[in-house]
């Protein structure tokens, strides 16, 4: 009765069976790179390079979350808003703690700023989840809250940093370890615990099978609610990690901060590889992706082809071709 | 064969008591349809004359509603013809057929909620008026039309707020709005309660006495036996015959609808006693699908569960999984559990196959590993972290022991076939160490070598003492494979046949009638 099923040579085939959405992001990484390039030959420079990567790192690491969020099949439209937000109150945290504990108000306000995202992401699961509030609605709300709160917070103006702690705080977004920036080596580790996460544990496999299909994990004994919260809980986190990196580089929070940050990092998944309707999550992809849209971001303005004030139409532009692609290349 | 000599003395009978006077609205001559290589009609001939109720009845896939969508141009035949009042049409879209005067009376309502009685009516042929959309005569046409009918909502009440009998009367007076020769209602009395049951019926014989042509399907005999003047059986896409249908009682009915013989599929049937109970079920409630459902069902027994589509089976074991809203008791050798989330099913002890493999029971996208593993990820990954290795050897272990055949391990369960697809369903449900399997229509869209290796997995379930529940809509795959079936109608169990009285007649008697036999 068996069939004779050789396994080792499986196996191998197993390791080559990759697809478009796994390699399409690097190769249009490689295309941008030549094609800026040829528009001008200081774009490859390390220097330009380097600033272009380091200035993506803010919506790689948050898109690396939203990567979690839209594998399982959700969307969060908060996190700009949700970002400034933690912005603001971390800094306001280690100014008032500045005075009595020095220096080591920077770390505590880190770990404040990483407790209240991961507390905002996991109000924001728990509203789609529990609630059963469809996830662009829920965020569509929380966002208007936070981005209230930030204005409400800095009186409409800004909130700068304590000068005590600008200096000591410098170097986690101007510094450099073995010459790579700080928020590049941040978000590749984000990435990395984040690709652990969802191609290494069972949770990931929970993930993709939520957002694949919601009704095969229900019968299979797999809670959508735990799932779907957790993943809302982890991009909380990783706006917090993105807040922290962000905090020195302008040294103070406003209204407008991390405005339509949603728009690049949604496009940055969605181009990296991830459907929108849930699935196989692709961490590195959307890392790619990020970068990719800093790198177009880049060429507009060393190129004189399109104002740069255009940038985020070019966005908009990107997602939906992005989209019409993912649509019909099924 | 006695049942092919009644057969012709009955068609006698029709041909020579009743011959009509006028010739008939629709004859149907040789229609067939196959899809692919598969035959789901067959060589079928029908006439259905005016004034006249012409009941089809047939067991869930003998063919009916294929029939249904030929004549109303859903589908084209793949051979024979129709005709309509003597000419030869030929539909290859609903308009036509609507065109010809045939009009279907759909099981399902199909309406716009958010609109109002009246704008339904007339959904897609609105009356103008000066280049207006004129609602006051629509209005007052949407009463006279459902005043006809017996049904008086007001026309401008929004669908959704009017009740479900009221729905269907709008439905049918939207049908109605065409010139019509021949209506056709598939299966109408599925969502109504007694009461609006009895309107429809009298609305039924109305336009039969206006001198409409009725076809009538489906599987309440109780109802066919008081409406139809005649009566078509399909078996397997056959037509068995037309009779007359005051000469056929429901017992009749049912006989001609099953009876056949079964093949050598199942294994030996085991003679062993049942063991103790297992899962014992109490007073179940399904809120809106099934109540009072009580059992026992013992280790080392095949239950079989019989019932026509929508008699609430497949709902009471979703119910039980934790899967759908439900409240009741249930024990697990002798251990109440909890009924409220799948994954405290499945750790008490029950495995369930859904009937809906594809849209419940496996990621199609995703390769066959994930798939087999995923109801019990943590038995396989005891730690955070996943042991590719031993999903890998369980994946082989699976393929021998349940036969999947497949390319490579690497396809994805998409790219299987049914048979397969099903057999990797059994493994991964069987990976949780259920002492309860449930399988939900275990062979549905499957060959028949897969059928037989099923059925045989079946029995080594049982084998190795754990209890197997088969949920099926094809009575011979109970009768051949359980021990003891208990039928379902309307959401109740409506009595238990084993031994000697397990045939395809008493099913069909305790499925589609208020006969309930003594549960012996």
């Amino acid at each position: 009765m068996s069939t004779l099923v050789g396994t080792t040579p499986l196996r191998h085939e197993r390791d080559w069976n990759i697809g478009w959405a796994d390699v399409g992001p690097f190769l249009a990484l490689l295309v941008l790179l030549v094609i800026g390039f040829i528009i001008n030959p200081d774009f490859l420079s390390a220097t330009n390079l380097g600033n272009v990567i380091t200035r993506s790192a803010f919506i790689a690491i948050i898109a690396v979350g939203a990567t979690f969020v839209i594998s399982s099949g959700g969307l969060d439209l908060s996190v700009g808003s949700m970002a400034a937000f933690i912005t603001g109150i971390t800094i306001l945290f280690m100014n008032s703690m500045a005075p009595e504990w020095g220096l080591a108000a920077i770390p505590a306000g880190m770990v404040m700023a990483l407790v209240i995202g991961t507390a905002c992401g996991l109000m924001n699961g728990l509203i789609v989840t529990v609630g059963k509030i469809e996830p662009f609605i829920a965020t569509l709300g929380t966002m208007g809250i936070f981005r209230a709160l930030i204005t409400f917070m800095s009186d409409g103006g800004t909130i700068p940093i304590d000068r005590s702690l600008r200096e000591a705080y410098r170097p986690v977004y101007f510094g450099t370890v073995g010459g790579i920036s700080v928020p590049i080596l941040i978000s590749i580790a984000v990435a990395a615990v984040a690709s652990f996460f969802l191609y290494k544990m069972k949770y990931g496999r929970k993930c993709a099978a939520v957002g694949a299909n919601e009704d095969v994990a229900r019968y299979s004994g797999i809670s959508i609610i735990k799932t779907r919260t957790i993943a809302y809980a982890i991009q909380g986190a990783c706006v917090a990690i993105a807040a922290i990196c962000y905090v020195p580089r302008l040294g103070a929070a406003t209204p407008t901060t991390g405005v339509l940050w949603e728009l690049q990092v949604i496009t940055a998944v969605v181009i990296g590889g991830t459907a929108l309707r849930g699935g196989k999550g692709h961490v590195w992809g959307t890392v790619a992706g990020a970068v990719i849209l800093e790198l177009i971001a880049n060429l507009m303005v060393l190129s004189d082809f399109v104002s740069e004030y255009l940038v985020a139409g070019v966005q908009g532009v990107i997602i939906i071709i992005a989209m019409l692609i993912q649509k019909f290349a099924k | 064969m006695s049942a092919a000599v009644v057969l012709q003395s009955e068609k006698d009978d029709v041909r020579h008591g009743e011959r009509p006077k006028m010739g008939p609205v629709l004859h149907a001559e040789g229609l067939s349809k196959d899809y692919g290589p598969v035959t789901v009609l067959s060589n079928v001939t029908l006439d259905v004359f005016p004034g006249e109720i012409h009941a089809i009845i047939g067991e869930n896939g003998a063919g009916k509603s294929t029939f249904m969508r030929l004549l109303s141009g859903y589908a084209e035949p793949t051979s024979g013809t129709i005709e309509i009042a003597g000419r030869n049409v030929r539909f290859s879209k609903p308009e036509h057929a609507q065109n010809s005067g045939i009009v279907l009376v759909h099981q399902e309502i199909l309406l716009a909620d958010g609109l109002t009685v009246a704008e339904n009516l007339f959904l897609g042929r609105e009356l103008m008026r000066n280049g207006m959309v004129d609602d006051r005569t629509m209005r007052r046409l949407a009463v006279e039309k459902l005043s006809e009918l017996g049904c008086h909502v007001k026309p401008n009440r929004l669908v959704r707020d009017i009740s479900l009998a009221d729905r269907q009367l709008v439905q049918i007076a939207r049908a109605l709005l065409d010139d019509y020769k021949l209506v056709i209602f598939d299966e109408p009395t599925a969502v109504l309660t007694g009461g609006e049951v009895e309107r429809l019926l009298a609305l039924i014989l109305q336009l039969k006495r206006h001198g409409a042509a009725v076809l009538y399907i489906s599987h309440r005999l109780d109802e066919v036996q008081r409406l139809a003047d005649k009566v078509s059986v399909l078996r397997d896409g056959k037509l068995v015959g037309t009779y007359a249908g005051s000469n056929l009682s429901q017992m009749d009915m049912a006989r001609l609808m099953v009876g056949r013989d079964l093949a050598a599929l199942y294994p030996q049937k085991r003679n062993g006693a049942a063991g103790a109970p297992s899962l014992e079920v109490q007073g179940l409630v399904v809120p809106g699908y099934a109540r009072d459902i009580s059992f026992t069902a013992r280790k080392g027994e095949i239950l079989g569960f019989a019932g026509m589509i929508g008699a609430g089976r497949t709902e009471v074991f979703e119910g039980i999984m934790g899967l759908r809203a439900a409240h009741g008791t249930v024990t697990l050798d002798g251990q109440t559990i909890d009924i409220r989330s799948p994954r405290a099913a499945m750790d008490a002890g029950i495995g369930y196959l859904t009937e809906d493999r594809k849209g419940k029971g496996l990621l199609l996208q995703e390769r066959l590993a994930p798939n087999l593993t995923l109801s019990a990820l943590t038995r396989f990954h005891p730690s955070l972290v996943m042991r590719r290795a031993r999903e890998q050897a369980a994946l082989v272990d699976a393929v021998d022991t349940y036969d999947i055949r497949l390319k490579t391990l690497g396809v994805r369960a998409g790219q299987l076939s049914g048979g397969n697809q099903q057999k990797l369903l059994l493994a991964k449900v069987l990976l949780t160490n259920p002492s309860v399997v449930v399988i939900d229509e275990p062979t549905r869209g499957i060959d028949i070598a897969n059928k037989a290796q099923i059925y045989a997995f079946v029995h080594r379930l049982v084998g190795e003492g754990r209890t197997c529940i088969v949920v099926s809509s094809e009575m011979q795959e109970l009768i051949g494979l359980c021990d003891r079936i208990l039928v379902m109608r309307e959401g109740r169990i409506t009595g238990e046949v084993s031994g000697d009285r397990m045939t395809e007649h008493d099913i069909a008697l305790l499925a589609t009638s208020n006969v309930t036999t003594a549960a012996e």
